[in-house]
Formats: C-alpha cells, structure tokens, sequence
C-alpha cells in the first residue's frame, strides 16, 4: 500500500499529477468542440504554430505564455483569414500557416542554441520540471475555459451544430467563433510544457471521441469527454512514475487505450440488432 | 405597416455576382407563399435576406416591431452524426432567452408541448438521425416554432425526400397556417408541392410574376423564369406543369397512350 502512495510523498509529483489531470479536464473540454466543428487538424497545426511563438517569446525576453498566446490567437485569425479564400481551402491554409511558423521556430532554435533544452521539454512535455507558476496557468487556463463553455454554452452548441440558423436566430457567431479560437490558442499555450506540442492534438481529439461513442446527447459527451481526459492525465502520470517513460506520453496512451476499448465494445454493440427508424 | 416584412427594391450579392435584383416583395399575417425558379434565382437568398443573414446591398426590408421569425434550414446542410438528441436540438430555439446550459421546467415544457403538437414527443430522447424523413424535417420546424415565431421560413423542405413524406410536411405546413402562422417556402417541386399551395412568386433574380398557381403557373411565366419552354396541363383542377423535351425523349422509348388533359394559360 505504501508503494502505490510512495510518489504523493514527493511535491514535484504532486504538482505533476495535478497539471497532468488539469490539463486532461482542459483538453477534454475544449477538444468537445474542436472535434464538432471539424476542428481537428487545426489543433494539431496550432500546437506546431505555437512551438513557434514560444521560441520567439525566449528570444526577445517576453513572458512565455503572453508571446506563445498572442502568436496563437494572430496564427488562428490568420488560418481563418487565408481558409476563406476558396481556392485554398481549410486544410491548406492550416498547413502554410503552422509550416512556416513551425520552421520559424525552429530556425530560432538552430540560431540560438543555448537554450535548446527547454525545447524539448516544448516538443515532448515535462510534466515533474512543472513549478507553481505553470500550475496556476493551467488552473486559470481551466477555470476560463469552463467559465467560458459555461456562459456561452447554448449560443456555443447552436453556432456548432448549425451556424447559419444560429446567426439568423440572433447569435454573433463571428463573435462566438473569435472566443472560442481565444480559448483554444489559451489551451494549446497553457498545456504545450505538460504535454508537449506533438501530443496535444491527441489530446484534445481522443477523449471528445471517446465520448461520442459512448454516447448520442451532447450534454453527456462533454461530461464523458472531461471525464476521460482528466482520468487519463491522472493514469497516465501515475503510471508513467512506475514505467518510468514520458509521462505526456503515458497520458496520451492512456487515453488511447481507453479508445481501443470503447471503440471495439461500440463496434460489437453495433453489431446486435438495432432500433429501427421510427416510422411516421 | 400592415405587412410582417417587406423587401423594397432589394439587390442582394454573394462577393461581385449579384443573386437578388431589385426584389420588391411583402409578406402579410396569414399569407402562405411558395418561392420556385430554378437552381440559383436567389430563392435561400430572399429567406436569408428576411432572417437578416445577407445585407442587401442596395434596398430596404422593412420589418414590423418585435418581427420573430423561425428558420427552417435545407436538411441537406444538417450533419446528422452530430450528438444532439431531438430535444436538444429544439431546444436551440431558446438560445438567447436563457444564459444557463440547462433547460428551466417552462422551456422543457413548451418543447414538450412543440414536439407533442407535431406528433414526435415519443422521439424526444432519440439521436436526431434515428427518425424518419418527415420527423427528421419536424425536428427543425419544432426548433422554428419554439421562438415562437410570427413567420416561418422553410428552405426547400421537401427536398429528396419521398412521396409519403412531401406529403406529411405539406400536410404540417397547412396546419400550422391554419393555426395562423404566417409561413414563406422555398421549393423546386412544381407539381408536387408548389401547385398545392394557395400563393407563389416565380423567382429569377427578380420577381417574375405573384398570384395563385393557377395563375402564375403559365407556359410564358414559366419560360420567364426558367429560361425554358415549358406546358401545363390541368388536372383535376390543378395546373401540372410538363417539360415538352423529357416527354419526347420519353415516347421515344416507349409509345404512351395520350390522356385526357386540358391545356392551360
């Protein structure tokens, strides 16, 4: 018994474990509608994006997560502005823009060599180097985002199941949309040292499909979807002190394991006899 | 002003291509109005005008005060695996009047009551793509009504659904007509659907002609709007519009025996 408590014993595993279900809440949250607006691409490109912005927010002295957000929020506005021209296209725009921010990161990084250590821990997360400063971005980080989905819940679910309707029913969904890519640059930022860049995007796409399977209401997929997250983020590190493997790497296995599982037993319900549409 | 929306001399564009030109139409309490012209003469593009969704670039709507207005989308454009049950997605109608995620007890009731009015309260608690085609099209016209609506707007309803459920939803819009409702349809369907209809615009970027089936629908009238020609018959009463072109292509496949119609217009 006294083994399996053993790693609370220590304070840097505790803060660990903490940001790791934190950050699994955040991006399970958020990740809902990232999911449901088709969005899941662009979560991947805004994490290499961001890598970006960080590197250029060491170079000139700017706070970590001000430079890295701002970059985000102007990198999202700017795969929105080049996404509506109709001869490129979504996918495209994502790829030119988080490419070139990507390779400006790293030609940073080539240039300024010194500090290429902290970078690692940018690409593939370090969840036991979190101090308390990085503790509370994500908790706030996690609170606005709440908050967020909380007061904009309705206006937020309509503008993602049927935009048009929405802004003809009276929801700014201009508005809307410019939130929310706020909201998901803050979670990409806040959780890019836990997580690591390249497992981000697993993160915010696993748990909301998870949920999916599970369920047909979309009030349970965002419970289910925050469940599985912050389950994964507090497995995942825990196992990840006895493996002894990344613990970012853990949490995303975790997760896809959980995914395995759902999507085989969803599979074999699908399978038994279905209602039939009802007739009328 | 007498009417619940008025379009004075509306030109509408999408970038540089004008879709509406100079669309002088108003829709009263009680009128029951069917849009037709073909694929591009602007028929979303009057309902999205009147919802407020496209600005005109030239004209003026003239709405009368507190106008509420319920928007029945093409249910082509739904994305039928998203996760919303048939409740949920009704619920959608009351997004502004309420700020908590959770629906209070009177707006679960007034869906309740929606939904027990157009006979699918017993698929409240389903995905919305377990139901038939013309539940499928009552979900929305259940969302529409929960606003409460004065007007409604109804894009194409009928499209590629079948004959069983053109004719539940045409059933529906006549009720909800009679129940006093003021009600604007978009639809390709001449025969089906528009011919049933107590009044029509013939749309190609302007208003081409206004008035009863009988008396819009008419060989010159529907050459105006659809830049071909075009007969009808009448049937029982009913103008049935036939394209001369599919008819010969048709007998010379196969000989049919000539019926007994009278020509029209």
């Amino acid at each position: 018994m006294s083994t399996l408590v053993e790693p609370f014993s220590f304070e840097f595993f505790r803060n660990g474990i903490l940001v790791a279900t934190l950050s699994g809440i955040l991006t399970g949250l958020v990740g809902v509608y990232v999911v449901l607006r088709g969005m899941s691409y662009i979560g991947h490109g805004l994490s290499h994006a961001i890598f970006g912005g960080a590197v250029a927010s060491f170079v000139t002295n700017v706070n970590f997560y001000l430079g890295a957000g701002a970059w985000g929020v102007v990198a999202t506005l700017m795969i929105n502005r080049v996404a509506r021209r109709r001869t490129i296209g979504a996918d495209a725009a994502i790829g030119v823009v988080t490419s070139a921010s990507l390779a400006f990161g790293l030609a940073l990084l080539s240039r300024f060599r010194s500090f290429t250590r902290n970078f690692e821990a940018a690409l593939f997360g370090n969840v036991l180097g979190v101090e308390l400063a990085d503790l509370a971005v994500v908790g706030g980080v996690t609170l606005a985002a709440a908050v967020f989905v909380f007061m904009l819940y309705r206006p937020l679910l309509f503008a993602t199941f049927d935009p048009e309707v929405a802004e003809a029913s009276g929801v700014r969904t201009g508005w809307i949309d410019a939130g929310f890519a706020v909201v998901l640059a803050a979670t990409v930022v806040a959780t890019m040292q836990i997580l690591g860049v390249l497992l981000i995007a697993a993160m915010l796409v696993i748990p909301p499909v998870i949920g999916r399977l599970l369920t047909d209401s979309f009030g349970k997929m965002l419970g289910l979807s925050v469940l599985v997250g912050g389950l994964s983020g507090f497995t995942g590190m825990y196992l990840s002190w006895y493996l002894n493997i990344s613990s970012g790497a853990t949490v995303v296995l975790v997760a896809a394991a959980v995914f395995v599982v759902v999507y085989a037993v969803s599979g074999a319900r699908r399978r038994l006899p279905q209602r039939e549409p009802a007739v009328g | 002003m007498d009417e619940l929306i008025r379009m004075e001399k509306v030109t509408a564009a999408y970038g540089q291509d004008p879709v509406l030109v100079n669309v002088d139409l108003a829709v009263g309490p009680g009128d029951f109005v069917g849009i037709v012209g073909p694929s591009g003469s602007g028929k979303t593009s009057v309902l999205r005008v009147m919802t407020g969704s496209l600005r005109p670039v030239a004209g003026r709507v003239a709405k009368a005060p507190r106008l509420r207005i319920g928007y029945v989308p093409q249910v082509d454009t739904v994305n039928w695996y998203f996760p919303v049950t048939v409740r949920e997605a009704v619920l959608m109608g009351r997004t502004g009047d309420r700020r908590l995620p959770w629906a209070s007890r009177e707006e679960l009731r007034l869906a309740d009551e929606v939904l027990e009015h157009l006979g699918i309260a017993e698929v409240a608690g389903r995905h919305i793509r377990e139901l038939s085609g013309g539940q499928q099209q009552r979900i929305f016209v259940a969302r529409a009504m929960l606003r409460r609506p004065q007007l409604l707007l109804l894009d194409e309803p009928t499209s590629g659904v079948d004959v069983r459920t053109r004719h539940d939803v045409l059933h529906l819009l006549h009720e909800l007509h009679h129940d006093g409702l003021a009600i604007v349809v978009t639809t390709h369907d001449l025969n089906g659907v528009a011919a049933h209809l107590p009044e029509l615009v013939c749309l190609h970027r302007e208003v081409i002609a206004r008035g009863r089936p009988r008396e819009v629908l008419t060989p010159e009238v529907l050459e105006r709007t659809y830049g071909a020609p075009l007969e009808v018959l009448v049937h029982g009463g009913m103008p049935v519009v036939v394209d001369p072109a599919a008819i010969a292509k048709e007998e010379k496949v196969v000989p049919m025996e000539g019926g007994h119609h009278e020509h029209a217009g």
